[in-house]
Parts: C-alpha cells; structure tokens; sequence
C-alpha cells in the first residue's frame, strides 16, 4: 500500500545522468499531486462534461434571459447569499462559543440539539414552515380568529422568510465547525488572553474568532455553497435565484446546453470564491496553542444564564421543534397510508448508503488533507479546491454530468466485450459508480472536518515522529490519525446525514430497486402530497439523528 | 485473447443477466400512481416490469447517453410538453398499434404515432363558493379583466402546466390576445404566486383570493378527505373553444429490447379496466373516452374539452415560457 519507492535509488549507478529522473525520483516528487489528481478527477470528469459539451451559446436564448431574467435574479441571489452568510453567522458562531466556552442551564443539552437541524432537508423545512406561517396555515388562521385580519403579518414567503428558513436550515455547519475550533483552540490562547487582561468576551473577538477562522470560514462555505446550488428550497418559496434560471433554461426552454453554461458560470463564480477566500488566509498557521485540555467552561450567573439559555432554545424551536412538530401531526394524518414495511427498506437502505458514502469520503478527504499538508504546493491546493467544487453544482445538472460519462464507458465496454449480446449495463446501475458519485458531490463537506482539523497539527509534532522514524503513511496513522479524531468524526456525521437528504444523483446512479427515504419523499412531494410525504421525512429525520446522538455521547468535541 | 473473455466474464457478473419476460419502464409519473397498476399487470400476465422513476428532464438526458444501449422499453411521463420534447429528441419510435388507435382520441396522441396520453387531466378556474358566484366566471381570458384585481391566485409560472395552458392559448387566439391576457393576470394577483396547485387551492379556501386555477386532480384529493372545502370548480371558456386539458402519457423507446412486449403493456394500458385504475388513482380522467371518470371526478360534471392537440403544449411552451417573462410573471 506504501507509495515509499525503498531500496531502488540504490541499483541506480552514479554516473548515469538518466536515472536521476527515473520513475522513483520523479514519482516521489509528483506523489502527492498525483494523490491530489485522482480524487480532483472524480469531480473534474464531470465538470468537464457540463462546461465542454456546451460551448455554443444559443443567441435566442441568451438574449432573452439577458432581457427578462438574469438581472432580476443575480440581484436576488445576491441577496439571498449575503442574507445566509449573515444568518448562519449570526446563529453558528455565537451558539458554538456559548456552549464552547461558557456553563448555562441546558448547556449540556444544546450542546447536541443545536446539530439536530441538519438532519431535516432544507426542502422539507421549507415545506413545513410555509405550511406553518403562510396565510392559509395555522398559525395566521388563529390569528384571524382574534384579529380582523393578518395583513399586517410578515410573508414567509419572501426573500426575508427564505433567508430566514436556509439561515436557520444550514448555520449547523458553522455552528458544528466553529464549536470544534472553539473546543480544540487549547485553554493556553485564551489564558494569555487573561492574563493581558482582557476578559473572556474580548478573548472572542481577538483571540478566539481569528483562530477558529478556518473552521466558520469552512463552515459558510459549505452553507454558502448549498444555498447557491440549491432548487428544492427556492421553488417552494417560488424564488427567482441563479438556479431557476438553470432549471428554466433546461426545462422549460429545453435547452440544456444553456443550462450548462450557467452552471458553469456558477461555478467559476463559486472556484473565485473559494480561492479568494484562501488567498485572504495567507500562510497563516492556525495550530493548537498548549495542552488538549478542554477549556474550564465560566459559569454565567442569573439574566446573562437565561439570556443564553433562551437564544439557544428561540434557535432549537424555530429550526428544529416546530418543524419537527408539523411533520410530526402531518404524519399522524397519513400513518395508515404510509406505515408500511417498505418503509423500513427505505430506510435501511438510506442508512446503509450513508453509512458507506460517509466512511469512504471520509477517507478520501483525509487522504486530500494529508496530501495538501505534504506538500503545499500551489498545485496540490488547487486541485484539492477543484476536488470539492461538486457541493456548488446544482443536484441534477451534477447529476448529468456524472452519468454521462459512465454511459459512455458502458457503451465502449458493451460494444468490446459484449455485443450482439443481452447486455445494456456494466457500470451503470453498481453501488460503485453510486458511491464515486456521492464522492465528487460531498467531498466538500468531509474534507472541510478534516482539513480544518489538519490545521490544528504543528510541524513540530511531525518533526518529533519523523525523528523517531515515522514516515509517510505510518506517519499519517500514528500521527495524525489520533489528533485528527474530532475532525474525523464530524465530517462522518455531515457527510452521513448529508447523503441521507440527497435526492438527485441517487436518483439517477441507484441500482435498481434501491429506493431510499429521499427517493420516496421526491415521488410524494412532485405530486404536492406534502403530507403524505410527512411520515418518510420523520423517518429519515429519525434516522438522521442516531449518528449525531452517538457521536455526542462519545466525545464532546466532536 | 484469453484476457478479454475473462474480463468479460468479470464484468458479466456485474452486469447480470434478463429474466423471463420484462419490461423496463423508465417513468416520472409518481411511482406510487403506477405501481399498483404494474403490479396487476405483473400478475394478470406473468410479465415482470420494472421500474426506474426520476425527474423526466433527467430521464430523457438518460436515455441520450444510454443510446442503443438503454435498458428501457417504455418511457412514460406527465405533461404533453414533456413527450413532445422525448419525441424531438428522437427518443420514441412510431407505434402501429390500432388498439391504441382505436382508445385514444386523436388530440390525445401525437399525430405520428409516437406517444399515446393515457390520463387525462383539466386545467380549470376554482373559486371560493361563499365569495363567488358561477354567474361571474367565464373563461381563461375573463380573470384578466379588472373586476378580479386583488383576487386571483396562481402558481408560479415556472410550473409546466402553466406553460402548456399558455402554450395553447397561444395557439387558439394568438401570441398577442395571450400577452395581454397574461399581462391582465399578473395585475390580478392577490399574492406572490404559489409553489404549486394545492397551496392555491388552500389560499382560496383561506379567503387569500377569490378565483385561481389548479388541475382538477389536486382539488380531488382535497375534497376526498375532506368534502367541506369551501372551493369549487369552474369550466373554463365554454362558450368558446373548451377547457384546457393536458395528459399523462408514454412511448416506446427508440431502442427498445421489447418492443412487443412494451406494445402490449401500452394496449393494456388503454384498455377498459386499466384506464379506471389509472386515472381514479388520482381522480384524473380517463383517456379512454369508452370509459367513465371515477364517482368523484364525475360529480363535477361532464364539460367541453379542448380538442386542440395536446401536442402544442409542446412545440409553443418556450415561446410561452419567454411571454410570461415580458409580462413580469413569476
């Protein structure tokens, strides 16, 4: 398994000029820029097919969304993006340090149930809260009952609601991120920070915030990029964002080609983003500053104790109970219809494949991480930011790109090796090719964990092993393996709950019969059955939540 | 020589081997509309069907990669738009059947054979019954006039059967009468337009608005459960060309491995029995015009469809979807 080329310099004669660029040299040079390519090609094969299978404009079609569409909707998706930046932020951030750092009632509590909302689908919270707050829900129903009228209560469906439901749908990846940072920080930062005088809130803002930057950057990234590959959400609210007009191009205009090419142009958009993003963060080093020890949490006393208790509670309810709450009465309805032993198979199906995405892109980023920690070059950087631009593709566009090629593949090795015979798939239709797939879509998510993780791990902790004669991949494993763990297992849990809620790419990639929990709420919810599509959503919901419950026995960091 | 067998031996174990006799249907109708109806299928004949549902737009991108090697025998989908488009992407082939000629009516298929509608469903008004009366609703045209301003609700125009309604109109009265028609309808709205059928069915309920339009199926599994909904359906432009209609329907794919077999299961598919277990399902209406609607459907009594071909749903729908944008539609 080693990629070490041992004892092979040692054969080469001294005078031959050649052979200092034989193959072992050269392959220990490019090691890990090849380690780098061949997980970048997951993501790169199919973005290639999007951006190159599409390099005609079509000029009617251009120029009508030029007219009537696209500046409309980059102003609204200019918007929605600066709204969501600010609203996972503003609830990610301060949630983490509070229970990073401070003692409160139900601190223990919020600790955990502050994760719960990644395991809803922002589409399905989308349905719920519309379900909930719009004018012919309950909430203003009752309101009409005491009031004259409800005209004076703010639409949810508005740009303000929906930057409300995605804020409050996916500021857990901030939050889940920057409580890492906060807890792996070390307690000595923060105790220099003391001892200079400042008090623990302006060790926040100038310590502790500048340290955790990776991490609350990595999260937003991840929140942002969601948001700008986003559909489901958008069309409930009936939102113009970039995505519709992909959506319209390719299904109503029926001009994929189009489609692609402003798929394109969003991902370019996004690659600017990121890079501008780590350009900004220098060389910076980012390492633990002292021992692992956890930091003595300050217990807040009276109004500032409820304060905190209470803006954690407002949260959890808003994203999580009433929801919940609504799927939950929404399924009671529908519990004859739908609570049948399929259901089970759905989700253990979900759950298997999860399980498995999980695990193996865990693995693939850590590797990624690994490679971009050996060697910093600005290659390996590049294509591991190009290995994790498969989250910002909008789901079904990705989808055709991923498909396409594999297709073509079968297609070859069908006409060499089987024709004229009864064979119609090789790859196509293997839990494999299923998941690569989930591969190039959520490398992002993994590798976000991991990565900021990495950062924590000085040169001087590798230099130590490498004195005592660890190398290479042994180096990764008794090294880094175990400082990683935190890091580790968030990403397992995101990545799991992440594939959990995925509908296009395995819509399209499954093996026959594979049907999860988000297959069957897609074959409720495009018939406008919301409620029907209640009971599966509690169950994946359900499901979703037994990781993020062990993980948070098992480790309060992690 | 020896290496390639048996890395086709290898790669034969991946890719399995058919059965008896099956069909292969690749399908973005609603899997649990049509499962029970396969499963009869299934067991009246011995066939084996199976299923692979997604969104049709990646159904159709499906069958062009696969090419002569897609697995699929039938592709079935909703919307006229939807089998127009498969049809210009040459996914279909023409079908000689005089079954399904003899089933279906003419406006129901496509003139060359290609694809059969095997559902129909309407596009109609709804209105609140405490607010309005029938005597007030006339046609699509007539809920542009000024007297609905602030009362009409509509789902958002990016929804296709909104665009095969205009696409239609575009048709019957022309790319002008329409623009102004739909320019009227924007001016009307009560709110924002809805994310889908139900949500405008709820908001006239609720008393958001007065009058919209939804398909007839979404306002039948409304009143299923619940009878009292104060909402009712009106048919459209009666004293004119009709009300608008749309289907659900299927193909056989171009290189299908079954060809027969796909005939067959679509002949079936419109016979008597099948038609009432297809289309009651989800209170649509049979295409089948031999066969009578479910006891729900039917009580909204018998109306004048629009006998334009369904097909135009699809060869207008961009030019209705960019008339939507100019007028400020969302």
């Amino acid at each position: 398994m080693s990629f070490e080329p041992q004892g092979l310099k040692a054969d080469n004669p001294p005078f031959d000029f050649r052979l200092h660029f034989s193959m072992p040299s050269v392959f220990r040079r490019w090691r890990w820029p090849l380690v780098a390519l061949l997980i970048s090609l997951l993501t790169l094969i199919p973005l290639s097919v999007i951006v190159l299978s599409s390099l005609t404009p079509d000029p009617v079609i251009w120029q009508h969304l030029l007219d009537y569409a696209l500046p409309e909707l980059l102003n609204n998706t200019l918007w929605l993006v600066l709204g969501v930046a600010a609203g996972v932020l503003l609830l990610g951030v301060p949630l983490a340090w509070l229970v990073a750092v401070y003692d409160f009632p139900g601190r223990k509590h919020f600790n955990w149930a502050l994760m719960l909302p990644l395991a809803m689908p922002a589409y399905v919270m989308a349905f719920t809260q519309v379900g909930l707050f719009d004018f012919s829900g309950p909430v203003q129903t009752l309101l009409r009952a005491h009031f004259d009228n409800t005209r004076w209560f703010p639409p949810i469906r508005s740009t303000g609601g929906l930057v409300l439901v995605m804020s409050l749908a996916f500021y857990p990846y901030v939050y889940l991120l920057a409580r890492n940072a906060f807890s792996t920080m070390g307690r000595r930062a923060l105790e220099v920070g003391q001892t200079l005088g400042l008090s623990r809130s302006a060790g926040f803002w100038h310590i502790a915030l500048p340290m955790a930057r990776p991490w609350i950057m990595g999260g937003l990234i991840l929140a942002l990029m969601e948001t700008l590959a986003d559909f489901g959400t958008v069309s409930i609210f009936n939102f113009d964002a970039f995505t519709t007009a992909i959506y319209k191009a390719w299904f109503s205009l029926f001009s994929l080609d189009t489609a692609k090419q402003l798929a394109s142009l969003l991902v370019a958009l996004i690659f600017v983003m990121v890079v501008l993003e780590q350009y900004a963060r220098g060389r910076r080093a980012y390492v633990q500053a002292g021992r692992a020890a956890p930091l003595p949490r300050l217990r807040l006393a009276g109004a500032r104790a409820w304060l905190a208790s209470g803006y954690a509670l407002l949260v959890l309810v808003l994203a999580f109970v009433l929801p919940f709450g609504q799927l939950l009465v929404w399924s009671w309805g529908a519990l004859e219809q739908e609570w049948n032993e399929a259901l089970f198979g759905y989700a253990l199906r979900s759950v298997t494949l999860s399980m498995m995405a999980a695990l193996m892109i865990v693995c693939v980023a850590l590797l990624l991480s690994y490679a971009r920690r050996r060697d910093g070059g600005a290659l390996v950087r590049l294509l591991a930011r190009v290995a994790t631009l498969g989250y910002a593709v909008p789901g079904t566009v990705l989808a055709v790109g991923i498909f396409v090629p594999i297709a073509w593949l079968d297609n070859v090795l069908i006409g060499h090796f089987f024709a004229g015979q009864d064979v119609t798939a090789v790859l196509k239709g293997t839990l494999a090719v299923m998941l690569l797939a989930y591969v190039s879509r959520f490398l992002a998510v993994g590798y976000s964990a991991v990565d900021a993780a990495m950062n924590r791990i000085t040169r001087s902790q590798e230099e130590a092993a490498r004195n005592l004669g660890y190398s290479g991949f042994a180096l990764l494993r008794h090294v880094h393996l175990p400082l990683l763990q935190g890091g580790l297992l968030t990403g397992v849990l995101m990545v799991f709950v992440d594939v959990m809620k995925e509908m296009p790419i395995t819509m399209m990639t499954r093996p026959f019969g594979w049907d999860t929990l988000a297959v069957r709420i897609y074959g409720l919810t495009s018939e406008g059955v919301f409620d029907q599509a209640a009971l599966p959503a509690v169950v994946l919901v359900l499901v979703g939540l037994i990781p993020t419950l062990l993980l948070s026995r098992q480790k309060d960091v992690a | 020589m020896n290496k390639k067998v048996l890395l086709a031996s290898l790669l034969a174990v991946f890719a399995g081997s058919a059965a008896a006799e099956e069909i292969v249907v690749y399908s973005s109708r609603a899997e649990q509309l049509i499962k029970p109806l396969f499963d009869a299928y299934s067991k009246e004949t011995g066939v084996a069907i199976k299923v692979i549902s997604d969104k049709e737009g990646p159904l159709m991108e499906r069958l062009k990669a696969e090419g002569s090697n897609s697995p699929a025998d039938i592709f079935l989908t909703v919307d006229a738009g939807n089998l127009w488009k498969a049809e210009d992407m040459g996914l279909f082939q023409p079908i000689k059947s005089a079954v399904l000629n003899g089933n279906i009516p003419a406006n129901l298929r496509d003139p060359d054979n290609n694809w059969y509608g095997l559902s129909v469903r309407a596009r109609t008004i709804f209105y609140n019954k405490n607010t309005v009366k029938p005597a007030q609703l006339a046609s699509y045209e007539d809920l542009a006039s000024p007297k609905w301003k602030g009362k009409l609700c509509l789902r958002s125009s990016k929804n296709v059967y909104n665009q095969s309604l205009v696409a239609t109109m575009i048709a019957d009265i022309g790319p002008v009468a329409t623009e102004r028609m739909v320019k009227g309808w924007v001016n009307n709205l009560a709110t924002a337009p809805f994310g889908n059928d139900n949500a405008v069915l709820e908001a006239i309920a609720a008393g958001q608005c007065d009058v919209g339009m939804a398909n007839t199926y979404y306002y039948g599994r409304i009143v299923a459960k619940n009878p009292a909904f104060p909402v009712s359906p009106f048919w459209a432009n009666q004293a004119g060309k009709g009300t608008h209609v749309n289907v659900s329907g299927a193909g056989v794919v171009r290189y299908a491995k079954n060809v027969k077999g796909a005939v067959k299961l679509l002949e079936w598919l419109s016979s008597d029995k099948a038609q009432n277990m297809f289309a009651d399902v989800n209170f649509e209406y049979p295409a089948n015009p031999k066969v009578k609607a479910d006891a729900l459907v039917a009580s909204w009594g018998n109306f004048k469809h629009n006998l334009i071909n369904v097909k135009v749903a699809g060869s207008k729908q961009a030019e209705a979807v960019m008339l939507m944008d100019r007028v400020g539609y969302k």
